[in-house]
């Protein structure tokens, strides 16, 4: 994807400076694969955001609510199938989870499908209107939402494989964070196959850089763009399942809350840059949990620090896209 | 008398509030070569991308072929067989030089004589096959995007300013490159501020001033019409050699 390896520098440079200020060697690796994990859920869900600014220039602040509803059919499914949750059974486990997580991609997926048409496509090259009408369909589908599903909060068990944690000498690691970094490492290695091995990925690597280009080529651009909108919608209702199973709780909120993540990690990377997406996240993720161990009370604010300080040293994120 | 592949008749184009084209009119033959000359802002690139659908013909119209093409989407009209090189070269700079050619080879994987002659034309390109594009030269960036028009057969190709800022020794490869793609039945719309170049290689020429077409005829009469050229390119006797 990218031959300028001095970003993923930072991820060993983060964490190794993370070692001495954490002390303890176990607290650090579990903090560690912590933030792993939750980066690599944040990447999953911004990675679709970041394609689709980078093809068509759309900013889209709506992004939130396909996170929102994955979480929320993910939930549905799974509380639906709960004796299969809570049986001991990994495959009874899985039986749940894997529908649960399937109709979360398809209906976000369709969300997504039926958000463009509507919502995007009026205002194509408009980003003012852009944010003010994204931002108004993530209020009316957090509504939505509140309607279909009720104003309070789902508490939402992990299936009994997914609990408890994996024990490697002192150091105790979550059995869930484990799963979610295989995922996401699993959705980083297929997009970056895609994107780098494929006709299709030629041209949306090529269609993000210069999409005017792309059609003078003889190729639909906006029929490629409402694919990858559909596959990021999809792939944040993957994000929403996981990030509910997670936080063991969904809330109509939850879009909106992991949305200001989102779009921390695509300006870091650099918009349009599913590479910078994948390094962004990492750092996200792996700076909230350091931050929340050492310092509760500025968690909230690392992230915006951290993107301060790469906007500073490369103002236009870490992996730029060449524009036309 | 060979029959018009591309017509314009009364071509106009505005962008925003700024009419750019007034009734823009001129052919371009099957299997000729056609010149667009005309001083800066005279509307040449302006009608390149009109043709290519990037920009809307705000009346005229626009016929490729016996086909009204004005108002079809690019990528239509791109599937017609008209290749496009723009000014700003538009190279996939975070592609390959092979990337670049696989992309604009829309059926299929590159034929390999075909590259084989671009290559022996552009040698540039195959020493830096898996180079990303971005680290090209300059002109190694301009034979990358002329090249990418040329992977497949095109019926029409439109090159806006193919010469600008190459070395002699590239142009006149450019210079056979096209006249080789005239042989072979594929006609040219090329917008040139170098005279010279212009004379050598076309047959037929458009002369563009304030967004019309001031002067279209044989490019033999244009080039010893010395007074013509000095009224509407501005051209003192030096630049003619």
């Amino acid at each position: 994807m990218t031959r300028d390896w001095v970003p993923l520098l930072l991820i060993p440079v983060v964490a190794a400076l993370a070692l001495p200020l954490v002390g303890s060697p176990t607290s650090w690796v579990t903090l560690t694969v912590a933030g792993l994990a939750m980066g690599l859920m944040i990447f999953i869900m911004a990675s679709g955001l970041t394609l689709t600014f980078g093809l068509m220039d759309v900013l889209n602040f709506g992004h939130g609510a396909f996170i929102a509803v994955g979480a929320f059919v993910a939930a549905s499914v799974m509380l639906a199938l709960a004796p299969w949750m809570t049986a001991d059974s990994l495959w009874l486990n899985l039986a749940a989870v894997g529908p649960a997580v399937l109709a979360a991609m398809a209906v976000s997926g369709a969300l997504g499908w039926g958000f463009e048409r509507v919502i995007v496509r009026p205002v194509y090259g408009q980003h003012l209107r852009q944010i003010l009408v994204t931002t108004g369909g993530l209020i009316v589908a957090e509504q939505l939402l509140k309607v279909v599903w009720g104003p309070d909060q789902i508490t939402l068990a992990r299936p009994t494989a997914l609990r408890g944690a994996f024990l490697l000498g002192d150091v105790a690691i979550e059995k869930y964070r484990v799963l979610a970094v295989l995922i996401g490492l699993a959705v980083f290695a297929a997009l970056a196959l895609t994107l780098n091995r494929t006709r299709l990925g030629l041209l949306i690597r090529a269609g993000v850089e210069n999409g005017e280009m792309v059609e003078a080529l003889g190729y639909r651009i906006r029929r490629l763009f409402v694919g990858v909108f559909v596959a990021g919608s999809a792939l944040a209702g993957l994000g929403g399942a996981m990030w509910g199973l997670y936080q063991e709780t969904v809330t109509a909120a939850v879009g909106a809350q992991v949305a200001v993540l989102v779009f921390i990690v695509v300006i870091i990377g650099g918009l349009g840059s599913v590479g910078g997406c994948f390094i962004g996240a990492l750092l996200v993720g792996l700076t909230a949990n350091y931050v929340g161990f050492l310092a509760p009370k500025v968690a909230l604010g690392s992230n915006i620090l951290l993107m301060a300080l790469i906007l500073l040293w490369r103002p236009q994120g870490l992996y730029p896209v060449a524009k036309r | 008398m060979p029959e018009a592949l591309l017509s314009l008749r009364g071509v106009r184009t505005n962008i925003g509030r700024y009419h750019i084209l007034h009734g823009v009119e001129f052919d371009v033959l099957e299997g000729g070569l056609t010149m667009l000359l005309g001083r800066n802002g005279a509307g040449k690139t302006t009608t390149l991308r009109t043709i290519m659908g990037l920009w809307r013909a705000a009346a005229g119209e626009i016929r490729f072929a016996g086909r009204d093409i004005t108002g079809l989407p690019t990528p239509d009209i791109a599937r017609l067989g008209i290749a496009y090189v723009p000014e700003s070269m538009a190279i996939f700079a975070d592609l390959t030089v092979q990337e670049n050619l696989v992309l604009a080879a829309r059926s299929g994987p590159p034929d390999r004589q075909r590259l084989d002659w671009i290559f022996g034309r552009f040698e540039a390109l195959k020493r830096f096959w898996t180079l990303p594009a971005g680290h090209l030269s300059g002109g190694q960036k301009q034979m990358l995007a002329v090249a990418r028009a040329i992977v497949e057969p095109r019926r029409l190709l439109l090159i806006d300013e193919p010469t600008k800022g190459l070395a002699p020794a590239i142009i006149a490869n450019m210079i056979d490159a096209f006249r080789e793609l005239k042989d072979g039945a594929t006609s040219l719309l090329v917008v040139e501020q170098n005279f010279a170049f212009a004379r050598q290689l076309g047959d037929s020429v458009a002369v563009m001033d304030d967004g019309k077409v001031a002067h279209s005829g044989g490019m033999a009469a244009f080039a010893a019409d010395t007074g013509l050229q000095q009224h509407l390119l501005g051209l003192g006797m030096g630049e003619h050699q």
